[in-house]
């Protein structure tokens, strides 16, 4: 199962990013995951929180632009090579990682990334073969 | 001494001039009553017919014609010949999506390069000189317009067109350029480029004709200064044939207006009402002599001051000074004319919202033209790639429409300052006049 990622646009103006996580941090919005891409002219944040629900209806309130795409939370050893393991077999298969970040979370030896792959069917496959967990929301604890 | 193309013409007593405007506007009206439906359309609305016009005193019972009726009447409406007997087009920017076309007979081309032959030789020249055109060449007038008149006087013509700075300087120090045709804001470019590279002494220019943009005093003298030369004023605009409809001359004090071909008014642009001499007003034109696109009381949108003061140089045609501003919200940028509304055009064809900001800004003399767009939710993406592809399809979109590049900058919704509940459109950050 997928998880929500929201994406906020942000002009290329100081204290964009400041106003976006103090609106959440009002609403009381858990941020577990933020990757920024930028350009010369403009930017986006990428994040998982908590509540998705909630924290898009404040962001469109305030008049930001966003689009909620759906991610996978992957289960890696949080141990040197851990990472490059599962890339490896994704490369192998043919499988482009379009970007990817990491939670947050630990747990007992474990990291989690967020990845968005270009086949998703066959992501799955390969991840399915090497017994690699897919997190659920439920697991991370977001709504 | 002052030097002259058609001494006859350009220094005609002004009672022959005005019975030689009478004579050309009466049979002109004749022949747009008779050729151009959608002039006639006008006239009969006015209740005026060619019987009621005998000389340029009755010219203000003509209606006018403005740029939006270049749109309506677009692409033959306007046309006073059929277009077997038309050998060119020139074109420019409409106020939206369609641009301005005019069209020319033989005769017209010639009357448009002797124009501007007068204007080479009021600078200076004569068939020992070697005039470098850096004005754009195509369906800009800059380059074909001084390029026909160099060939009249008999100038070795360099016709570089604009941009490439390298190459232009190779040119003018390996040919010897002796006079430089471009925008005033590349002139200066040009200058500096020079001084950067210490090659003044392999400069052989003496003057330059410059125009199709605002440039006021102050860089004529730093023009002046820096190439050592003397810079003359040229004016004109594609709807009336292109540059030299007016131009400098050794007096620098205004440009005289080729009166045998054009007759000029001041209007107060509000209510149409004739103005008197001096007055400051909007320019409008009347082109008496020309056959294709033969336009009558043509409103340029360009605010000036007419004088006839007696001039040292023994030209008699009436002196207009330099623009003093617009009465529409039309740019000129880099020399080319932009319509905030073409903006808007894209903007909505795109699917954007048609909220946007336009800041204009002259940076080392190169005009910088950047636009503020609201970013659109449809065009949003968790992508980057896709969001700059969607952004380069806009830009893209703009530089097809204006003719010339412009920077986007994405903003987000709502952003864009509105001050009353009127947004302002336009911010131009250059001290043009």
């Amino acid at each position: 199962m997928n998880i929500h990622q929201i994406s906020v646009f942000l002009e290329n103006r100081t204290g964009q990013l400041a106003q976006i996580t103090g609106l959440l941090a009002q609403a009381h919005v858990d941020i577990r995951a933020i990757s920024i891409a930028e350009t010369a002219d403009y930017g986006l944040a990428r994040m998982i929180v908590d509540d998705s629900y909630k924290a898009s209806s404040i962001l469109l309130q305030h008049g930001d632009i966003l689009s909620m795409t759906p991610v996978w939370a992957v289960e890696v050893p949080d141990t040197p090579g851990g990472l490059s393991d599962l890339l490896s077999v994704l490369a192998e298969r043919h499988v482009d990682v379009e970007y990817m970040y990491s939670l947050f979370t630990h747990r007992e030896g474990r990291a989690y990334m967020v990845m968005k792959v270009t086949d998703e069917a066959k992501f799955l496959g390969v991840l399915g073969e090497h017994r690699i967990k897919v997190m659920t929301k439920a697991e991370l604890g977001l709504k | 001494m002052a030097n002259y193309y058609q001494k006859e013409i350009e220094t005609m007593p002004y009672e022959q001039l005005r019975q030689l405007q009478n004579e050309r506007l009466v049979k002109q009206v004749r022949h747009v009553w008779d050729n151009v439906p959608y002039y006639r359309a006008k006239m009969q609305e006015k209740g005026v017919t060619p019987d009621d016009i005998h000389g340029v005193e009755d010219l203000h019972k003509l209606p006018f014609l403005k740029k939006d009726d270049l749109r309506e009447a677009y692409p033959y409406g306007l046309m006073g010949k059929p277009l077997s007997e038309c050998v060119r087009i020139q074109s420019t920017s409409g106020t939206t999506g369609k641009r301005v076309v005019a069209f020319y007979t033989q005769h017209d081309i010639d009357l448009w390069e002797d124009c501007c032959a007068r204007a080479i030789v009021a600078a200076g020249g004569t068939k020992e000189d070697v005039v470098h055109v850096a004005y754009g060449y195509g369906l800009f007038t800059g380059g074909p317009g001084l390029n026909g008149g160099s060939h009249r006087v008999g100038c070795l013509t360099l016709p570089l067109s604009s941009g490439n700075t390298e190459r232009q300087l190779q040119f003018m120090t390996d040919l010897g350029s002796t006079i430089l045709c471009c925008t005033p804001s590349y002139a200066l470019y040009l200058a500096e480029s020079i001084h950067e590279k210490g090659i003044q002494d392999q400069i052989k220019l003496k003057a330059g004709i410059f125009g199709a943009e605002a440039w006021t005093e102050d860089m004529r003298r730093d023009i002046e200064n820096k190439l050592g030369i003397k810079a003359y004023d040229i004016y004109g605009l594609t709807e009336t044939s292109g540059p030299g409809v007016a131009y400098e001359c050794e007096a620098q004090t205004g440009m005289h207006i080729n009166e045998d071909h054009f007759i000029a008014e001041i209007i107060d642009p509000d209510t149409g009402e004739v103005l008197p001499e001096g007055s400051k007003g909007e320019l409008v034109f009347t082109a008496i002599d020309k056959e294709a696109f033969p336009l009558l009381r043509y409103r340029t949108r360009d605010i000036c001051v007419l004088s006839r003061e007696k001039c040292p140089c023994g030209r008699t045609h009436v002196k207009m000074s330099k623009p003093m501003g617009r009465s529409d919200d039309m740019l000129i940028i880099r020399g080319v004319n932009v319509f905030p509304s073409q903006i808007e055009t894209v903007l909505l064809q795109q699917g954007y919202a048609a909220n946007y900001q336009i800041i204009v800004d002259r940076v080392n003399n190169t005009d910088t033209f950047e636009i503020m767009v609201e970013m659109n939710p449809g065009m949003f993406s968790d992508s980057l790639a896709k969001i700059t592809q969607a952004e380069k399809q806009l830009v893209d979109a703009l530089k097809s429409m204006l003719g010339i590049a412009a920077k986007v900058k994405l903003v987000t919704p709502k952003s864009i300052t509105r001050s009353e509940g009127k947004a302002v459109r336009v911010i131009d950050k250059r001290k043009l006049y």
